[in-house]
């Protein structure tokens, strides 16, 4: 009954013509990008950064911060990336070029947490999960939701080699299941496992102030609380 | 290595003001949360400590709301500590009245106050004094711009696009030491820490959770950009804020920080959708290498020096007084900071 699929059923569906992922872009150097980069180098990716501010700061900031990858200008480091993730401010989300992202797959790693960051009227005016409104905006693009809802240190602390017991899993929404997939081979590398939610709706059920956003499961755990935040009833 | 201090590591605490509470958990006056502040800062300054940091929040379980007014009225009751703002909300403030009001409390001090301007870790003042959070990069941006810029002499001349331009007025009283330190206060971001070393000023870090050793990389970044930027000497160096607390006892410590901690998570599950607090969660967080620097004074010492290792930072400032931590618990943990926690922490960096 439940609609909600680990995604490795996906994954082995589309395993065939899904290229895998080699290089990856992060757009956003503040605690999250950063974050992500070193974990994406870490789990042995090619990794790309671009921030706001004057070249020389990136690359400096890269080399001390994020040492082991390249510094470019957004335009550059998501040219040849095979996955973009997102990283900037939400407020800021539409400083980046959606043309230059058109074909992509691009992780949406923001939150809209009005309580810290003030309210933003696109998500104010919409009641969209924030993803879907950041979908529409990056129309060309095949946005995945995940990322968001790991703190930025735990994302380096709480990796885990595939198979071991317990390790802790993150939830991934995406309208493109073949996307959904190519994510997912990503986060097993970072260190952990996923599931697949469903739609970037389904998104909503892993945004701020839910459980799954507060909390840090197993597969089977964030499974059942997925189910319960997506289908109450059953 | 980072480059010592001759001074060696500078210790203080820096507070929101504290509103205790009753037995029943309802919260007592703010007044009387004001009135305990000034007495810590007495007593710290009376034990010997380096720097007091107040403010700024807006809640009533946080009502230190004006650092100046504070630092003023401690100015004048106090013999030797360093008294700043910690931080002040630039953007949401003007900053000739904020330059105004430390400058007037540094000539009672006799040139001991200092400014630390940043974003803080809350945003009521933005409704409160009508500005929207939206806007906040660029009225922080421009606010510091001016307040650097009237600290660099008597007359100032700017003109931005947050408020009306100045054209050559004077704006007094002059700091005693010519200008006041402004350091730039960050939750440790690398974008802002960049920005702290290209603007040549000292960063102060505020570590609130995770390890705080990871905060050495910033350091780093901080300290590379500021060498780049062409800004060298005494102004370029790192403090760190975190949560701590000093007993007797490791286990006294623990105790008596949980329930406030807890109080102020509660707090935050509301205001902020936080986790609800759990009490294992918490004491991991009071062991190295996480980041409450709540135990006895051994413990409290061992691991500043092991966070120096890492940082390099001068001065190291604790947050104390949360949740309705009752009064005399702060008092004390202030006089074991000075007198117990001090002397080790000077006995540890001098066999560095």
């Amino acid at each position: 009954m439940a609609e909600l699929r680990r995604l490795e059923l996906v994954s082995s569906t589309h395993e065939k013509q899904e290229s895998v992922v080699q290089t990856i872009a992060v757009l956003g150097v503040g605690r999250v990008g950063s974050a992500v980069a070193r974990t994406a180098l870490a789990a042995g990716y090619d990794t790309r950064v671009a921030g706001s501010g004057a070249a020389e700061d990136i690359e400096l900031l890269a080399e001390i911060v994020i040492p082991g990858a390249r510094a470019m200008t957004a335009t550059d480091a998501v040219s040849d990336a095979d996955l973009v993730v997102v990283a900037v401010p939400l407020s800021k989300y539409r400083s980046v070029d959606a043309s230059m992202l058109a074909g992509k797959t691009v992780v949406d790693a923001m939150n809209y947490w009005p309580p810290v960051d003030g309210q933003i009227a696109d998500f104010e005016e919409d009641i969209a999960s924030t993803s879907e409104v950041v979908s529409r905006y990056f129309s060309g693009s095949r946005v995945v939701k995940t990322l968001n809802h790991i703190g930025y240190h735990e994302l380096e602390d709480d990796g885990a080699p595939s198979g071991t017991a317990g390790r802790r899993a993150l939830a991934i929404a995406s309208d493109d299941e073949a996307a959904a997939a190519a994510v997912q081979d990503v986060l097993d590398r970072f260190g952990f496992d996923t599931v697949y939610a469903g739609p970037l709706a389904t998104g909503r059920a892993f945004e701020p102030g839910t459980a799954i956003f507060n909390g840090a499961f197993s597969q089977n755990d964030l499974l059942r609380e997925l189910e319960l935040n997506l289908h109450p009833t059953h | 290595m980072h480059e010592a201090s001759p001074l060696g590591m500078e210790l203080g605490v820096y507070s929101f003001g504290d509103t205790q509470r009753n037995a029943d958990g309802t919260l007592r006056a703010t007044a009387e949360a004001i009135a305990n502040l000034h007495e810590a800062i007495v007593l710290a300054d009376a034990v010997g400590l380096d720097y007091f940091g107040v403010g700024e929040h807006h809640t009533v379980d946080m009502p230190a709301s004006s650092p100046g007014a504070m630092v003023a009225a401690a100015a004048g009751a106090t013999q030797q500590i360093r008294l700043g703002s910690s931080v002040t909300v630039l953007s949401t403030d003007d900053p000739v009245r904020v330059f105004q009001q430390f400058a007037t409390a540094d000539a009672i001090s006799g040139g001991r106050v200092e400014i630390t301007a940043g974003r803080g870790s809350s945003v009521e003042s933005y409704p409160l004094f009508g500005y929207e959070l939206s806007d906040h990069d660029q009225l922080y941006a421009e606010k510091l711009d001016l307040l650097m810029t009237l600290n660099s002499g008597e007359r100032t001349s700017w003109c931005g696009s947050v408020r009306s331009g100045i054209d050559d007025l004077v704006v007094v009283p002059r700091p005693v030491q010519g200008s006041l330190p402004i350091w730039l206060g960050t939750g440790g971001s690398a974008p802002s820490t960049v920005r702290a070393g290209r603007l040549g000023l000292p960063v102060s870090y505020g570590i609130i959770g995770g390890i705080p050793a990871r905060f050495g990389r910033l350091a780093d970044l901080y300290r590379a950009t500021a060498q780049r930027s062409g800004h060298h000497g005494p102004n370029i160096k790192v403090s760190a804020g975190t949560f701590g607390l000093i007993a007797p006892t490791k286990k006294d410590a623990v105790d008596r920080f949980y329930p406030g901690w807890r109080n102020l998570q509660l707090l935050m599950t509301q205001r902020r959708h936080w986790p609800e607090p759990e009490r294992a969660r918490y004491e991991e967080q009071t062991h190295a290498p996480f980041a409450y620097y709540v135990g006895d004074p051994d413990d409290v010492a061992e691991r500043i020096i092991d966070l120096y290792r890492h940082l390099g930072h001068m001065r190291h400032f604790f947050q104390m007084d949360l949740g309705g931590l009752p009064h005399e618990h702060f008092l004390e943990a202030i006089t074991l900071l000075g007198t117990e926690v001090k002397p080790r922490v000077q006995r540890l960096i001098d066999r560095l």
